[in-house]
């Protein structure tokens, strides 16, 4: 009987959070004006082609960086085969900092701030994939996320010292010479792209298992002290 | 009038002075002994050469003049790698600021702090790490010992083991029989024997496709066994036979003469036979006394022994909690314990103990699997805390990017070992 109950309230909880989380995609008409951003670069709608970056037709529930004819940075293509897929979330991170999700991605493009800006494009967008019906279940109903670093996060300054103990742990995989055949190189990068990847990585936004893992366990201060690290490390 | 011994020392040790002050403040820095230039010891002495920035004086000891890596001479059988690849020789540890002695370590005197060496002298030490790696257990394979490894080769320090393995597989006659007697827990690499069951299996497929497989195993499973047993059957169908613990598998005698292996009470003739016998620390663990049984116990937080504070012991060769016995879990140790040992000589900054472990497998070409897991020190052991593995199903992709990496990580930890 109170294992009814338990299932029960499963279901409703289900129910009220799908409702909730459809009001969060935004308005087409709206979006349709912030996709002016994009114009330069990609095409969309019938007989959309690729430009500067591939045409986002059907763009919902892709796998990133699969479209055979197109040119894609080593980074994307590598976020693709580590299992990255544009879906609401996704795509929303990556809209808002495209670096975030693929710290070598050739799309340069500074990310949108505004939260509703982003709900709104991705309205838009979405109407140029698939009939509605054939998205999966998870693109409209999942929870656009503020992905959002908190700017102290960016603001922390590491301890060199502790960032040096730390990165013995990295070098094992990563050369420390910056070297990058098969893993890729970590030395020398902006701070802030570093801290973006990493925590990237910790809240799974990014999705290699040896890095969700490796950076699971660092704290902000700790990513922080890695990141002022391998930036000034000498080659 | 001559000279007597103590008016000789006290002058020489004055010109000493007088012709090289640096050389006698040499003989006042701490001093840290390591044995072994495998994965363990040569990562610890290059961190504590590196980051004492001279401050320590650090030795290491290792007969050989090139380490040949375990890791990867799986890929060599297999003919992804020439032995080239994987033989790495000392100097860029010795650029680094450490004395490169090659000898054998050959006995320990805890009271004096010293070691003696096979080729006389004996160096004294504050610190002294040993990471000698695994030795056999005697009598472990019914019919093996040490005099059989020609006939019957372990392969399981690479060399010219790992040549002598290759040569007896290419000349396998047509059809033949390649039998593994595996070994029983705890061991060197737990992916590692069916790494080079796969790793046969693909040579044998291009070279001698009629050719059969045993693998006699103690064991009623193994590491990464879903993910491998995928593969076998994918890329070597009815190749393989896996006899398990429940089938008799650890019921094994062999005759390196006859070149016979009996299974459960089955004799089968074989063509080449790999045994790998049960294992414990290398030998000079037990002769420093700090071994209990196989292994030598360690604290979790700085990889010293539970026998003596002064001694920390590295890599297979430890029994610390739940790392498996890995080149990547020694490097990762070596590095809690270079901190640590360099706190406790010089007092910098000493910090908390991280540890983590990859291993990659492969089972085919651009088929890569690969299984890790983060630890932390506690009181009793070193603990794991989170983890992962491959999952079976895996696209063609993901595994082609595994096995890519594995190709990074190579290049990464014998960089990161031996500068
Ligand atoms: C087939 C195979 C595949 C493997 N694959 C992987 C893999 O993919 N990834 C991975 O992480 N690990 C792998 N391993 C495991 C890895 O090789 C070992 O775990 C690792 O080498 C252990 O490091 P160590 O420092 O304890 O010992 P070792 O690396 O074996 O080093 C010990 C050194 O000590 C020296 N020595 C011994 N006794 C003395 C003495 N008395 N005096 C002076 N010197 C001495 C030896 O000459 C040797 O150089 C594999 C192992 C095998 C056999
Ligand atoms: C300056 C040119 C440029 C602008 C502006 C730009 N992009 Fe891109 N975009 C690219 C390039 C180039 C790529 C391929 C990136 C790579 O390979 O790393 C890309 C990739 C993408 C992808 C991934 C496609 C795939 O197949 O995986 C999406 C989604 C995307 N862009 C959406 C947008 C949206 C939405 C906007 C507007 C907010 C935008 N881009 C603005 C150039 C641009
Ligand atoms: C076991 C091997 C391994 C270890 C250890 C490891 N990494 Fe990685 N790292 C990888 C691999 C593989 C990738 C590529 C992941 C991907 O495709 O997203 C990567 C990617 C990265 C990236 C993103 C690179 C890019 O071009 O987008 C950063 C940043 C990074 N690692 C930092 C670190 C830091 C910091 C540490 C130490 C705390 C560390 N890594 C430890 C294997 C490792």
């Amino acid at each position: 009987m109170s294992f009814r109950r338990v299932i029960f309230f499963v279901v409703a909880g289900l129910f009220f959070s799908t409702a909730g989380a459809a009001e969060e995609f935004g308005d087409p008409v709206a979006g349709k004006t912030v996709y002016n951003k994009c114009k330069s670069c990609h095409q969309v709608g019938q007989g959309a082609r690729h430009r500067i970056g591939p045409h986002l037709n059907g763009i919902f529930g892709r796998k990133a960086a699969s479209h055979e004819d197109f040119q894609y940075s080593k980074a994307l293509q590598r976020a693709g085969r580590g299992g990255l897929e544009w879906h609401i979330d996704t795509l929303n991170a990556f809209m808002e900092n495209p670096r975030a999700l693929a710290s070598g991605t050739r799309m340069s493009f500074k990310g949108l701030k505004k939260a509703e800006d982003r709900s709104n494009l991705l309205a838009y967008l979405r109407t140029f994939s698939d009939d509605p019906a054939n998205i999966p279940e998870a693109d409209p109903t999942a929870t656009p996320t503020d992905h959002d670093i908190d700017p102290a996060i960016l603001a922390l300054e590491g301890d060199p010292e502790y960032g040096e103990y730390l990165s013995s742990e990295c070098t094992t995989c990563h050369q420390a010479d910056g070297g990058d055949d098969g893993i890729p190189s970590i030395v020398l990068w902006p701070e802030e792209d570093f801290v973006l990847a990493m925590h990237a990585y910790k809240n799974k936004k990014r999705a290699h298992p040896v890095m969700q893992m490796m950076a699971g366990r660092l704290n902000a201060e700790e990513i922080a002290a890695l990141a002022s690290y391998f930036a000034a490390l000498e080659q | 009038m001559t000279l007597n011994r103590r008016q000789f020392i006290g002058t020489s040790a004055a010109m000493a002075a007088v012709l090289s002050a640096p050389m006698v403040k040499a003989q006042g820095k701490p001093r840290v002994v390591v044995v072994g230039g495998g994965a363990g010891g040569a990562t610890a002495a290059r961190y504590i050469a590196k980051d004492s920035k001279g401050a320590i004086d650090v030795t290491l000891i290792e007969p050989t003049r090139k380490y040949y890596t375990c890791f990867f001479s799986n890929l060599y059988l297999g003919g992804f790698k020439e032995i080239e690849d994987i033989g790495h020789t000392y100097g860029g540890l010795a650029a680094g600021g450490v004395n490169v002695v090659h000898d054998w370590a050959v006995g320990v005197d805890r009271d004096a702090k010293t070691v003696a060496l096979a080729g006389g002298g004996s160096l004294p030490y504050d610190k002294l790490i040993l990471s000698p790696g695994i030795d056999f257990v005697d009598g472990a394979v019914e019919g093996w010992d040490l005099s059989a490894q020609n006939a019957m080769p372990h392969a399981y320090k690479a060399g010219s083991q790992s040549e002598l393995l290759k040569a007896q597989l290419m000349s396998m006659p047509e059809g033949g029989t390649f039998a593994m007697v595996a070994p029983p827990n705890p061991y060197r690499c737990p992916p590692g024997p069916y790494e080079r069951i796969s790793m046969v299996a693909h040579f044998l497929k291009q070279n001698n496709p009629t050719a059969k497989i045993i693998v006699a195993d103690p064991k009623p499973k193994f590491s990464k066994m879903a993910l491998f047993q995928e593969g076998w059957a994918n890329h070597y169908e009815g190749m393989v036979d896996w006899i398990g613990e429940e089938f008799g598998g650890g019921n094994v005698s062999v005759d390196p003469n006859a070149m016979t292996v009996t299974i459960d009470g089955e004799v089968v003739n074989v063509d080449v036979c790999n045994v790998i016998p049960a294992m414990k620390a290398g030998r000079i663990a037990d002769m420093a006394a700090v071994t209990d049984g196989n292994w030598a116990p360690v604290n979790a937080a700085d990889m010293s022994t539970k026998a003596d504070a002064d001694i920390y012991v590295l890599g297979d060769a430890s029994s610390q909690g739940d790392m498996p016995k890995s080149g990547f879990s020694a490097n990762s140790q070596a590095k809690v314990c270079a901190n640590a040992v360099r706190g406790a000589l010089t007092g910098s900054k000493v910090f908390p103990a991280k540890f983590s472990n990859t291993c990659w497998s492969l089972i085919a070409p651009n088929d890569g699997v690969k299984v890790g897991a983060t630890y932390e020190a506690t009181l009793e052991k070193i603990a794991k805390v989170d983890g992962f593995i491959s999952k079976t199903g895996e696209s063609a992709d993901v595994r082609k990017a595994t096995y890519e990496e594995s190709e990074g990580w190579y290049t990464g930890i014998t960089t990161d070992m031996l500068g």
